[in-house]
């Protein structure tokens, strides 16, 4: 499993690098309707997929994966505010900078300060989420646990 | 009007990359029955470090793959990006957005973008077109803001 994630990830960067896609320049030039217009991003995900189509949806339909590991896939859930709300902080964020997180690890080698000083504040949101998350979960407890 | 910048569009590359992020995609869901979203393994070991679990090594070996794949690529060639176009608060509020509105809608471009439209989940059409509409919506903004 450990050496599959590895190949797996060379995999991932090495197409997120060879796309372009790592290069905000570019994908602004996808997100600003109101500048010249760049397709390409609709391209990578198109061919990304297309490609992933049919093995994504084998794998939906099987219990165990090929090495032997449960298939853990996110269970369907409603569409719900969080995820909405979630999305579109996302998206602020997306069109603010170019960057989203496959692209800025795979930039970082590039030794950019903007690129780690991007990650570092991805990580503080991503933990301020698992935080806020945590600090809720107690609150939801101690209402059970009060008479 | 929309203009298409054929200057800068790369249809080639674009596909090329796109097929290599859907085969890492599908060979992680296959092979090990899991979904290649860089947010959800990212946030996911960020989580195990807070809490103080032991860390699930897979995520650790697919965020090494991605950075390895940069630095090899980084051996013969550049990082394809300039991180020159926004001022240094811009990226550290980007980094934010983007690190905790992908925790909480539950993915990322790869994760919703790759593997969740492969998979025809209605969470992850739900979660792409929002975040491509608030992206698109920034993009749009900060242009005709600053230009």
């Amino acid at each position: 499993m450990d050496l599959l994630a590895l190949f797996c990830g060379l995999l991932f960067g090495l197409g997120v690098l060879l796309s372009g896609m790592s290069d905000p320049a570019r994908v602004l030039g996808f997100l600003d309707l109101a500048g010249p217009w760049n397709p390409s991003l609709l391209v990578v995900l198109a061919c990304a997929v297309l490609t992933a189509f049919v093995p994504l949806q084998l794998a939906q339909r099987r219990r165990l994966a090929l090495l032997g590991e449960a298939v853990t896939f996110p269970q369907t859930r409603p569409i719900n505010r969080r995820l909405l709300f979630g999305s579109a902080l996302f998206g602020i964020g997306w069109g603010l900078t170019g960057l989203c997180p496959g692209p800025a690890l795979a930039a970082l080698p590039s030794l950019h300060a903007p690129v780690w000083l991007f990650v570092a504040s991805l990580l503080a949101g991503m933990a301020s989420v698992e935080l806020w998350q945590r600090r809720t979960a107690q609150t939801r407890l101690a209402d059970v646990h009060t008479p | 009007m929309l203009t298409i910048d054929w200057s800068a569009f790369t249809p080639a590359s674009s596909a090329a990359g796109g097929v290599l992020i859907g085969a890492a995609a599908a060979a992680l869901a296959l092979g090990g029955g899991k979904i290649a979203g860089v947010s959800g393994i990212v946030g996911g070991a960020l989580a195990d470090a807070l809490a103080g679990r032991a860390q699930t090594t897979w995520r650790l070996q697919f965020v090494l793959g991605i950075v390895l794949a940069a630095v090899l690529w980084s051996l013969w060639s550049r990082i394809p990006g300039t991180f020159t176009h926004a001022s240094w608060p811009v990226w550290l509020i980007g980094g934010w957005l983007v690190g905790a509105g992908s925790r909480l809608g539950s993915g990322c471009a790869s994760g919703h973008g790759v593997c969740g439209l492969a998979r025809l989940s209605p969470r992850s059409f739900a979660a792409v077109g929002t975040f491509t509409a608030t992206a698109i919506a920034t993009a749009v903004a900060v242009h005709l803001l600053l230009y």
